[in-house]
């Protein structure tokens, strides 16, 4: 079935199930704690209540059962769980869903009607994810990413092998190809055997599904390294000088009185705290991977709940890779970017939109090359030579002897250890900010993407003659800002990004990125 | 008519040339606004003395009456040194004295221009013209204009942003 045909469609039936389903499993667990002794009592009477023991049915099924009402509660139990059922399947009826060539609306709502239509060359990503529930009945989540604070327009549920279709499909409109449908993979061989067989090798599949990606990632990501790099991240450093402190100080007060020891305690639910943001990280990120397709950058994690997003070309609006002291022996970095559409996540799975702008969450510099050449295609492809030096330099350099231009040294009385380092460079495409010296951190912003530049000085700026200069992108963890230059070298910059940034925005054709083709 | 530059060489002026100043009037207006918030804040920080009687507390309403006269002080310079250029590709806009910004943004980037009329500014026959791009960091407001001014100003940016549309 071809879900992208222009007609209306309905979702995955078990959708009400499943988007009630944590509640429905918290009622069934809550009612079952309740009448434990009941069930007990029921299968092997006479464990709990000895025949003749006064008190035994103060529970009120057994107050239903003594005083006769016990018709009358089932039935007005069974005629809640009709009305439930009808009215999920009212609403389930009433959400539809159907994908044009320009526009992806989706109708909801039974009393409360709602529309929602978002045009396809304006989509920033399109993801599907699994929640773990979602998973063991075949279904998932497909989510279109439009620029804008919650502005995303959810499919949620549908087949798993549905959502990888019509994804592709919606990707292909998107794209402004002229090719001809002709996604349908040959997938019959796995639509055969019985219902558990195909839930059993669903849930075991790899994420990426196999006809409409290749599923080969360019980075591998060990246990060891994203258990490591976890522990070297800042957070450790705060807890261990945190637990530090209270030592010394439960230390310095026994000397005065020993009621001080509870003070230790407090140490043990942040400890706990960070072990499971540890273990969280672990797990989400274990089976990590980034893959090129035709219509964009795909990155795949997660180990239970699973989730992949698709990042069509031009939607990258800022990369950064940065580093801490910590990871420097390693020679790790992680790769965030930012991108038009955000969630805030008031919907449950929690750390959705921080996984979205984490690319790579920690690699070697091969690995941060990779990303990057997936990152940025047109820039770094064939005969970007120029720009992976230039990458080099912006990850690793000290200053000084390249091609980026940095604070004079009266800046060192900002930018005490990285004065030497703060700088940036301009390239055909792509501006570079590269900052920090302990915590080292390069900015690239794509021109196309520049959505204004300001200069800015403050009046301790002044009086050093420097100036900052702030390249605007759209909002997210990124903040292109490159501080205490020289007034010169600020005004240069303020002024060559401003003209690149309305030159690169004439002839960007990536809203519609394979217009082009045929 | 060209701005009085901003005290120093070291001041950042990256587009030398004429801005575009605002209405002479927009002085008052601010100054009125000022007065208000003066009224607001310095009949407030009374309130402690007012009860207590504690003349140690007119501490607070002075040092509220000291803040909102240096403000004063210095909001002839301010309102002097906001100015904007129309240039072939882009807007630029320029305010502060102590804290100097200008900012470009390119006509086809502009996803709205709002007209506001405050109730002061509009007694003055002032309009203030924001504009927004995708980025929340490089919104612009350029405060009064004259509101035919405004107007005309508004029709040419989104006339300008229509010929130049492009992406995010």
């Amino acid at each position: 079935m071809n879900l992208a045909d222009g007609e209306w469609h309905r979702l995955h039936p078990a959708t009400p199930l499943l988007r009630g389903g944590l509640y429905l499993v918290a009622i069934i667990g809550i009612v079952v704690a309740n009448l434990r002794e009941r069930l007990v009592e029921w299968f092997l009477p006479g464990v709990i209540c000895p025949p003749g023991e006064i008190g035994c049915d103060d529970d009120p099924v057994g107050q239903l059962i003594d005083s006769g009402y016990l018709v009358i509660g089932l039935l007005i139990a069974l005629g809640v769980l009709l009305l439930l059922i009808a009215l999920f399947y009212v609403s389930w009826r009433m959400h539809t869903f159907r994908v044009t060539a320009e526009v992806v609306e989706v109708k909801s709502g039974v009393l409360f009607r709602t529309h929602r239509k978002a045009r396809l060359d304006r989509i920033q990503g399109v993801s599907v994810s699994r929640p773990l529930f979602a998973r063991l009945f075949g279904a998932a989540k497909l989510d279109v990413e439009v620029a804008g604070q919650d502005a995303n327009v959810q499919l949620s549920y549908l087949g798993t092998s549905a959502s990888d279709l019509l994804r592709a499909d919606i990707l292909r409109l998107a794209s402004g190809s002229r090719a001809a449908s002709g996604s349908q993979p040959a997938g019959g061989g796995a639509a055969s055997g019985s219902l558990v067989e195909r839930r059993v090798s669903e849930l075991l599949a790899p994420e990426l599904h196999p006809d409409v990606a290749p599923p080969e990632s360019v980075v591998r990501m060990p246990v060891g390294r994203l258990i490591g790099s976890t522990l070297l991240s800042g957070s450790l450093v705060w807890l261990l000088v945190l637990i530090a402190v209270v030592v010394t100080v439960v230390t310095l007060s026994l000397t005065v009185s020993s009621e001080m020891v509870w003070i230790l305690f407090t140490v043990v639910p942040i400890t706990f705290g960070f072990g499971s943001y540890l273990v969280n990280r672990v797990i989400k990120f274990l089976r990590y991977s980034i893959a090129a397709t035709p219509d964009g950058v795909r990155i795949g994690y997660g180990l239970f709940s699973t989730r992949n997003d698709t990042l069509p070309p031009g939607r990258i609006h800022s990369v950064a890779v940065s580093q801490n002291l910590a990871w420097r022996p390693a020679d790790w970095w992680t790769v965030r970017v930012n991108r038009a559409s955000r969630t805030t996540n008031s919907s449950g799975d929690g750390q959705a939109q921080q996984q979205s702008t984490v690319v790579l969450p920690v690699g070697t510099r091969d690995d941060v090359f990779r990303v990057l050449e997936l990152l940025l295609p047109e820039l770094l492809g064939a005969g970007g030579g120029d720009l992976r030096a230039l990458l080099e330099h912006g990850l690793t350099g000290k200053g000084g002897d390249d091609e980026f231009t940095t604070s004079p040294r009266r800046a060192a009385v900002l930018r005490w250890f990285s004065w030497r380092r703060n700088g940036f460079a301009l390239f055909p495409g792509v501006a570079l900010l590269r900052r920090g010296a302990i915590w080292r951190e390069l900015a690239i912003v794509p021109t196309p993407r520049i959505q204004s530049v300001a200069v800015e000085q403050g009046p301790l700026e002044r009086s050093l003659r420097l100036a900052g200069v702030h390249l605007h992108t759209v909002a997210g963890p990124i903040s292109p800002r490159i501080g205490a230059l020289s007034t010169d070298d600020a005004q240069a910059l303020f002024r060559d990004a401003a003209s690149a940034a309305v030159a690169a925005a004439g002839t960007d054709r990536s809203h519609r990125w394979r217009s082009g083709e045929k | 008519m060209t701005l009085r530059e901003p005290q120093g060489s070291a001041a950042i002026d990256p587009v030398p040339g004429d801005w575009q100043r605002v209405s002479p009037k927009y002085l008052v207006v601010d100054l009125l606004g000022l007065l208000f918030s003066a009224v607001i804040f310095v009949g407030g920080a009374t309130l402690p003395f007012v009860f207590t009687g504690e003349p140690l507390l007119l501490i607070l309403p002075a040092g509220m009456l000291l803040i909102h006269v240096l403000i004063a002080a210095f909001t002839p310079r301010r309102v002097r040194a906001l100015g904007y250029r129309l240039r072939d590709d882009d807007l630029v806009f320029r305010k502060g004295i102590m804290f100097l910004r200008v900012v470009a943004v390119p006509y086809g980037r502009m996803q709205l221009v709002d007209i506001n009329r405050g109730p002061i500014a509009r007694a003055f026959g002032l309009s203030e013209l924001k504009l927004v791009t995708a980025a929340a960091a490089s919104h612009i407001t350029i405060p009064g204009l004259p509101e035919a001014d405004a107007e005309t100003l508004r029709d040419r940016l989104v006339e300008l942003a229509e010929s130049r549309r492009a992406g995010l």
